[in-house]
């Protein structure tokens, strides 16, 4: 299996007031291209920051982290920017999609933000809508959709520019358990592919039969990761 | 990245409107104070404008500004006259006399005496009357203005309004009569005294007993006569003072610039407009920007460069100075309309719009920056903070 991700000795610290908090204490994951890994744990174990270092928007403070081949905390800013916007898509519990907006300017955005015509990004984002199964709400304004659309809309707009790693968090902590097991659906069918990797920060035990691999983190560290029934099935 | 900018800050309409507002507000001080000054310092020195013939105008040489008046001796006239370069030389009495009304009353007028016989130096547009009718007996014109106020008579009727002077009617300077044979449009002066013009031999009998009289020499230069030589020339022999037209409205401009509180009073205002302005627009463009910060948060996260962001916030101010900018002017521009036939002093020249646009678009690139300074900082890893 080729690794999409290989971090080692991940640290991180943070420091607010003078306090010192170790949010990373020496990680250590490999994700493999064609695998969606999940990361759960005890609220403040570190797995947001663990997924913010791996998406490229936050720098550890030592250790090193290779997406797909490449050190990205010695790229340079301009060469980051450039990194994250073709190979990246994110995915967030609320959902962060732009208010004034609707959906397929929503999902166009990361295709504009790379200097794709406005034609042309707005004809892919049709496209990926329809997949996600909104083929009829296109027009509309996030808040004239429910938590689950807006969700769906969300990950048509992270998968919008074929990024080979989408990083979500806690993408189903906000629906019912309905729309959170469509949601995964989608991201296990349309987003997670052979040559893309797919990390899914959750506390939603509901769906971690979607996984292949879970990492268990605590405290800053991984204490273990195991490998899923579903994915031994396959 | 355009479209998405303007939608953007289009999308919070409330917000959009109070920045504009700010902005508008702000052009409206920054267009509408200024003009009232640059009307109200133009109308120190209108009565010069509306004497047009004369290139040069002579007076005493300690003579500060145009109502500053120093009497020079009749002897002067005859003086310049003499001096080589010189097409013609006028005397013009100018002063403040007491005028006593028909119902006794006292009223000081400012009283113009033009020369006897070309009468140069009378008002540019007569409403009723000609101005040859001052070679009648105790002629004497007066501005409309003072015909329908100051000057006028009060009604038979109790409790009436006064009625105008009219051509024929009769006033009383220094124990003479004048009598009204025309009535004249003159442009709005500092003074707010009725003018009354009349010629200068008649303005000597109305004015008090002086061994002199001459305020002003109005000269015109020969035709091929440089006229600063000629200013030149008339110094040296008189020991007067000489400007041209021009440079005799700076001298006045220059003497209310210096030495009166308008320009003080009219400067506080300005950079208080100014000021709130920046306050007001740029408070709320930062407001605006900082509850959109999630949306550059995740906009950076996605890989938007900083330069991308702040092209985006720099549209965004550019737009809402813009609407801002065309309105304030526009309510400037209405209010000076609206005022038009008032006492209200208003000039809107070219240079002042260039003055307030400059000025708003200071205060546009402030507030931007404050924000584009808050969305450079900004770490993308917030979007994952709920
Ligand atoms: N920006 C920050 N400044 C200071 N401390 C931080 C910051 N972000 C996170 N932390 C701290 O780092 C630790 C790890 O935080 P992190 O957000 O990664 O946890 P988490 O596992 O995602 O928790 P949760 O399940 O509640 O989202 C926590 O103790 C947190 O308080
Ligand atoms: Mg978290």
């Amino acid at each position: 299996m080729n690794s999409a991700i290989s971090c080692q000795n991940i640290i991180k610290t943070y420091s607010t007031d003078g306090q010192l908090v170790t949010a990373l204490n020496g990680i250590n994951i490999e994700i493999g291209l064609g695998e969606l890994m999940m990361l759960v744990g005890p609220s403040g174990c570190g797995k947001t920051t663990l997924i913010s270092i791996i998406a490229g928007i936050l720098n550890q403070d030592s250790g090193q982290c290779l997406l797909f081949g490449e050190n990205f905390q010695a790229l340079t800013n301009t060469q980051q920017l450039r990194f994250r916007a073709h190979n990246i898509g994110f995915v967030f519990q609320a959902y962060n999609l732009l208010p004034a907006l609707n959906a397929i300017e929503n999902v166009s955005v990361p295709l504009i933000i790379t200097g794709t015509k406005r034609a042309v990004a707005e004809q892919k984002a049709k496209e990926i809508l329809e997949q996600m199964g909104l083929s009829d709400r296109m027009k509309a304004l996030p808040a004239q959709l429910s938590g689950g659309q807006q969700q769906r809309v969300a990950i048509a707009r992270a998968l919008v520019h074929s990024p080979r790693l989408i990083v979500c968090d806690e993408p189903t902590s906000a629906l019912d358990h309905k729309s959170g097991h469509i949601i995964m659906s989608l991201l296990k069918s349309i987003a997670l592919q052979h040559d893309r990797a797919l990390v899914i920060v959750t506390h939603d035990a509901r769906i971690f039969g979607f996984a292949d691999r879970i990492a268990e983190m605590d405290d800053g560290h991984i204490i273990k990761i195991s490998t899923t029934a579903s994915a031994e099935a396959n | 990245m355009n479209h998405i900018a303007l939608k953007m800050l289009m999308g919070d309409k409330g917000k959009y409107l109070g920045i504009i507002m700010g902005l508008t507000f702000a052009s409206l001080i920054m267009t509408q104070q200024p003009a009232i000054f640059v009307g109200l310092m133009a109308r120190t020195y209108s009565f010069i404008s509306d004497v047009a013939l004369p290139d040069i105008w002579v007076m005493d040489s300690k003579v500060q500004f145009i109502d500053d008046i120093k009497p020079m001796q009749e002897t002067e006239l005859y003086r310049v006259r003499g001096i080589s370069g010189v097409d013609w030389a006028m005397p013009m009495y100018k002063g403040l006399l007491k005028v006593r009304l028909a119902d006794g009353a006292f009223q000081t007028c400012n009283v113009i005496g033009l020369d006897d016989a070309t009468l140069i130096g009378g008002p540019a547009t007569m409403l009723t009357g000609t101005l040859a009718d001052l070679r009648q007996s105790d002629a004497v014109i007066v501005d409309i203005e003072g015909a329908k106020d100051k000057l006028s008579k009060p009604s038979p009727i109790l409790g009436q309004k006064n009625i105008p002077l009219q051509l024929g009617d009769s006033l009383e300077l220094n124990d003479h009569r004048g009598i009204i044979v025309g009535i004249a449009k003159v442009t709005r002066t500092f003074q707010s005294q009725p003018v009354i013009y009349t010629t200068y031999s008649r303005a000597k009998t109305y004015a008090p007993r002086e061994r002199r009289l001459l305020s002003f020499i109005l000269v015109k230069a020969k035709p091929n006569q440089d006229p600063y030589q000629l200013i030149a020339r008339i110094k040296a022999t008189t020991g007067l003072a000489a400007y041209t037209q021009q440079g005799f409205k700076e001298l006045t401009y220059n003497y209310f610039m210096k030495n009166t509180g308008i320009p003080i009073n009219f400067g506080i205002t300005i950079s208080l407009g100014f000021i709130i302005g920046t306050a007001i627009a740029g408070q709320t463009f930062y407001n605006f920007t900082l509850e959109n910060i999630r949306q550059f948060g995740v906009l950076k996260a996605m890989g938007a460069s900083n330069a991308q962001l702040l092209k985006m916030i720099l549209l965004q101010a550019v737009l809402v100075g813009s609407i801002g900018y065309g309105l304030g002017v526009g309510l400037a521009a209405l209010f000076g309309f609206a005022m038009r036939h008032s006492i209200m002093a208003f000039k809107l020249p070219w240079q002042l719009l260039v003055f307030s646009g400059v000025g708003v678009g200071f205060i546009c690139i402030i507030a931007a920056l404050i924000s584009i300074l808050k969305v450079i900082r900004l770490e993308p890893a917030i979007v994952f903070k709920n």
